[in-house]
C-alpha cells in the first residue's frame, strides 16, 4: 500500500473511533428526557459520561485536524460543501458541552430543564446529521470541478441520507443505553437495558435496509465484488450487531458495549472500503471526485504526520483506556454528593 | 455584505470570543497546579480550599474555551476553503499535531482531575493538574506556530499550485512563532494574575476569608509582576522583529508613512488611510522609531508610502489598537509594582484593592487589542506576502454565512453572558465554608 492509501484508512479509522467513543455519550444525551425520570436519575446520566465526553470529543477535533493535514483538498471541499450541516453540528456540540458544566451551577428547576434540553438537542442533532453527511458522501455529492457545492442543506436530506441519519442515530442510542446500563443500577439500569434491547430490532431493520439501499444508490459494492475477501468486513459488522443482542440478553453489558463499538467502527469502514480510492465522490461527474490521490498532502507531510500518528494514536488510546477503567464503576449516590459532580 | 466580509466578521467574532477564555486556562491551570502542590507538600487545608475554589472557576472558563475552539478548527474549511487548499499541506499538520499531542492529554486528564479526587492518590492528582497545564501550553505552542506561519511563512516551497512543506524544522522553529508564543503566554499569565488579584481584592475589601485571599493575591501578584515587566521587554523585541518580518505592520503600528532615517514616534498621530498620511501629528520624538526598531537612532525605517496602497493594512485601527495595548501594558507593570510594596499591608490599602478589582477586565481588553494588531495589521494578507485574504474565501452562498454569523453572535452572546455571570457568582460566593 502506498502512503496515500495508508492515510486513507487511518483517516477512516479516526472518524470511526470518534463515532465509537463520542457515540455513546451522544446517545445518552439523546435518551435523557426518556430515561431520566427524576433529577437524581438525570444526574446519574450526566455523571455517567461526565469524566469522558470531553476526551471523546477530541477525536472529532483530531479527525478534523487530520483531514486538514493529510487531505487538505478534502478538508476544504467537504466542510464548505457541508457548510450548513456542519455548522448545525458545531452549534449543537457547543450548547451540549456547556450543559454539563452549567446545569448544576444554579439550583432551579427551570435552569436545569433548559440545560437538559440543550443536552438532548445538542446530542440528537449531531448523531443524526453525521449519519446524513456520511451517507451522502457514500452516495456522491453535487460538487463541480472546482469543488464548489451545488445544493443546499435540503439536498442532503434525500431518502438515503435520512436513512444514514437514522442508522447513526439508532447506533448511538443503543451504544448509549448499554453504557448507561453499565454505569447505573436499580430502576434506571433496568430501563436502560430494556431500552437497548428494545431499540435493537429497529436498529437491525434499519441496518439491513441500509445495506440493501446501498446496493441501489451507491457504487460501494463494486469494490466488494472485485475483492470478495472484503465481504468479511460486512460479516464481522453484522456478527457484532448480532452480538450486541446476544450479550444484552446474557446481561454481559461490557461485551455488549464492545460489540456495539465494533458495529459502529464496521459501519463507518463499510462505506469507505467500498468507495476507495474515492473520498468525496461527485454526483455531477466522476471526474470531479476527490480521491486519496488527488486530495492528499505532499509526500513529506504525509510521512511526518504518519510518524506522529503511529506514535501518538496508541499513546492516546492507552491513557484514554486507563481513564475509562478508572471510571468503570457504577455512578453511586455518594458520588452525586461530591462537590465536583455535575 | 459579500461572503468575504461576512466570513471575516464571523472569524473575528469566533476568535475574539474564544480568546476571552483561552488565556485564563493557560495561566490559572498553572496557579491551581501550584496551589495543589503546596497542599500535597504541606497538608495545609487552606491550599486545598484554594485549589478547589480557583479550580471551579477554571472549569467554567475551560468549558467555554473548549466548545468555542471547536468551531475555529472547522472554519478554515467552511469559510476559507481556498486558503485551506493552498496552505493545508503545512497549516493542517500543525493543527493535527496540536490535537493529537496535547489537546487529548488536556481534555482526558481534566476529566480525571474533576472526578478523580477519591480515585487516585493526592500526589497523582496534583501531577494530573500539572499535566493539564503542560498540555494547555503545548496546545498554545502549536496553534501559535500555525498563526505565526500566516504572519511569517517559512520552510515552504510553491509546488503543484500550492504551498508545500519543504522543511518541517523551519516551520516548527519559526522565530516569529517563538516571539508570538512568549508574548501570548506572558499575556495569559497577566490576565490570570489580574483575575485572581481582582477577585481576591473583592473579598479583602470586605475583610472576608482574609487568609485565603491574601495568599491567593500574593501568589498572583508575583506572577503578574514578573510577567508584566517581562512582557514589556518581550513586546519590544517582538516589535523590533517586525522591521524585518512585517515592515508594513511595523509602519502601521506607529503610523509611519514616509521612509526616513532618524524616524520619529509621535505623541499623538491621527492616520488618514485614504490619503496616505497623518491628518494630525503632535509631539514628534525624532529617532525613537529608528531606535526601537533597529537600536540605532539614525537607522532608516520604511514608511507605508513605499508600499502599494493595496498592500497596506488599515492603519487607523492598527495604530490605535497598538497604542492602547502598549499603554495598558505599562499600566499593568505599574500597578503590580505598587502591589509589591503593599504586599504586606493589603488590608490597609482599600484604594489599591479597589483599583485592582476594577482592573480585572483590562488585561482582557489588552489581549484582544493585541490580536487586533496581529491580525488587522497583517492585512491585506491572510499569509503575509503570499496570499491575500480576498483570495482565500470559500465559494459559498453569502446568505448561509449571514445566517451563521447571526447564530454566532446570538449563541456566543448568551454563552458569554451566562459564563461570566456564573464565574462572577461563584467568585463572589467565595470558598466553601466548611
Amino acid at each position: 500500500m502506498d502512503l496515500q492509501a495508508i492515510w486513507y484508512f487511518l483517516w477512516v479509522l479516526l472518524w470511526a473511533v470518534y463515532f465509537a467513543t463520542d457515540g455513546f455519550d451522544l446517545g445518552i444525551g439523546a435518551l435523557l428526557p426518556f430515561l431520566g425520570k427524576n433529577d437524581e436519575e438525570k444526574r446519574i446520566m450526566f455523571n455517567s459520561i461526565g469524566p469522558l465526553w470531553d476526551g471523546n470529543e477530541v477525536w472529532l477535533i483530531t479527525a478534523g485536524g487530520v483531514t486538514f493535514a493529510a487531505f487538505p483538498l478534502m478538508y476544504a471541499v467537504m466542510f464548505s460543501s457541508l457548510y450548513s450541516a456542519l455548522m448545525l453540528i458545531l452549534f449543537a456540540l457547543i450548547i451540549r458541552g456547556v450543559a454539563f458544566e452549567f446545569r448544576g451551577k444554579i439550583d432551579s428547576p427551570g435552569w436545569k430543564k433548559l440545560w437538559d434540553f440543550c443536552l438532548f438537542i445538542g446530542s440528537l442533532v449531531p448523531s443524526f446529521l453525521f449519519g446524513v453527511a456520511f451517507a451522502n458522501i457514500f452516495q456522491g455529492i453535487p460538487i463541480d470541478d472546482k469543488g464548489v457545492y451545488h445544493g443546499t442543506l435540503f439536498t442532503l436530506l434525500n431518502p438515503y441520507g435520512i436513512l444514514g441519519g437514522a442508522l447513526f442515530f439508532l447506533l448511538f442510542l443503543v451504544h448509549g443505553a448499554i453504557w448507561l446500563a453499565i454505569k447505573s443500577d436499580g430502576d434506571l439500569h433496568d430501563r436502560a437495558a430494556r431500552t437497548a434491547s428494545g431499540l435493537w430490532p429497529v436498529l437491525l431493520v434499519v441496518a439491513v435496509v441500509f445495506l440493501i439501499a446501498s446496493k441501489f444508490t451507491t457504487p460501494i459494492y463494486d469494490n466488494y465484488t472485485a475483492h470478495p475477501m472484503l465481504f468479511l468486513l460486512i460479516l464481522i459488522t453484522v456478527l457484532a450487531l448480532l452480538g450486541v443482542k446476544l450479550f444484552l440478553s446474557l446481561k454481559n453489558y461490557w461485551t455488549a458495549w464492545l460489540s456495539s463499538a465494533v458495529t459502529i467502527i464496521g459501519a463507518t469502514f463499510f462505506g469507505f472500503v467500498g468507495l476507495f480510492p474515492n473520498m468525496f465522490p461527485s454526483s455531477l461527474n466522476p471526474a470531479f471526485s476527490l480521491t486519496a490521490y488527488n486530495a492528499s498532502s505532499s509526500h513529506l507531510t504525509l510521512q511526518i504526520m504518519f510518524t506522529l500518528a503511529v506514535i501518538f494514536v496508541p499513546v492516546v488510546l492507552a491513557y484514554q483506556i486507563w481513564v475509562y477503567s478508572l471510571f468503570r464503576h457504577k455512578v453511586s449516590k455518594e458520588e452525586l454528593g461530591y462537590d465536583e459532580a455535575y | 455584505m459579500d461572503v468575504l466580509m461576512l466570513s471575516r466578521l464571523q472569524f473575528a467574532v469566533a476568535t475574539f470570543f474564544h480568546f476571552l477564555f483561552v488565556p485564563l486556562t493557560l495561566g490559572l491551570s498553572l496557579l491551581v497546579a501550584f496551589m495543589e502542590t503546596k497542599y500535597v507538600r504541606s497538608g495545609d487545608e487552606t491550599y486545598l480550599k484554594m485549589t478547589k475554589f480557583w479550580g471551579k472557576l477554571f472549569l467554567i472558563n475551560f468549558t467555554i474555551g473548549v466548545v468555542t475552539g471547536l468551531t475555529l478548527e472547522f472554519q478554515f474549511g467552511t469559510n476559507w476553503s481556498n486558503y485551506s487548499m493552498f496552505m493545508g499541506d503545512i497549516f493542517g499538520s500543525l493543527l493535527a499535531i496540536e490535537a493529537l499531542g496535547f489537546f487529548f492529554l488536556e481534555s482526558i486528564l481534566l476529566g480525571v482531575w474533576i472526578f478523580g479526587w477519591k480515585k487516585i492518590s493526592k500526589t497523582a492528582h496534583a501531577i494530573v493538574m500539572w499535566l493539564v497545564a503542560f498540555a494547555a501550553t503545548g496546545s498554545a505552542v502549536w496553534i501559535l506556530t500555525a498563526n505565526a506561519w500566516m504572519q511569517h511563512p517559512v520552510g515552504y516551497v510553491i509546488r503543484n499550485g500550492r504551498a508545500e512543506l519543504a522543511n518541517f524544522a523551519q516551520v516548527a522553529l519559526n522565530p516569529f512563532a517563538i516571539l508570538m508564543l512568549t508574548h501570548t503566554l506572558f499575556a495569559a499569565y497577566i490576565i490570570s494574575a489580574f483575575f485572581v488579584m481582582g477577585i481576591s481584592a473583592y473579598h479583602l475589601i470586605r475583610k472576608q476569608h482574609v487568609d485565603f485571599f491574601t495568599r491567593s493575591f500574593r501568589m498572583a501578584l508575583v506572577l503578574g509582576l514578573v510577567f508584566s515587566f517581562a512582557e514589556i521587554v518581550e513586546g519590544h523585541m517582538h516589535g523590533a522583529d517586525l522591521a524585518h518580518s512585517q515592515p508594513t505592520k511595523l509602519a502601521a503600528l506607529e503610523s509611519h508613512w514616509q521612509t526616513s532615517k532618524n524616524a520619529p514616534i509621535y505623541l499623538f498621530a491621527l492616520p488618514d488611510d485614504a490619503n496616505g498620511k497623518n491628518r494630525i501629528e503632535i509631539g514628534p520624538i525624532p529617532g525613537l522609531l529608528s531606535l526601537l526598531a533597529y537600536h540605532n537612532m539614525s537607522a532608516e525605517v520604511k514608511g507605508l508610502a513605499d508600499f502599494p496602497a493595496d498592500e497596506r493594512p488599515p492603519v487607523l485601527i492598527t495604530h490605535f489598537a497598538f497604542r492602547a495595548m502598549v499603554g495598558l501594558g505599562f499600566y499593568f507593570a505599574l500597578v503590580t509594582l505598587i502591589g509589591w510594596f503593599k504586599r504586606n499591608s493589603l488590608l490597609e490599602s482599600p484604594w489599591y484593592l479597589k483599583l485592582m478589582l476594577y482592573s480585572t477586565p483590562l488585561p482582557y481588553i489588552a489581549t484582544e487589542l493585541g490580536w487586533t494588531v496581529a491580525e488587522v495589521g497583517r492585512q491585506p494578507w491572510i499569509v503575509y506576502g503570499l496570499m491575500r485574504t480576498k483570495d482565500a474565501v470559500s465559494s459559498i452562498a453569502a446568505s448561509q454565512v449571514a445566517v451563521t454569523l447571526v447564530g454566532f453572535i446570538f449563541v456566543y452572546g448568551l454563552l458569554g453572558a451566562i459564563g461570566f455571570y456564573l464565574i462572577i457568582k461563584k467568585a463572589i460566593k467565595g470558598p466553601a465554608a466548611d
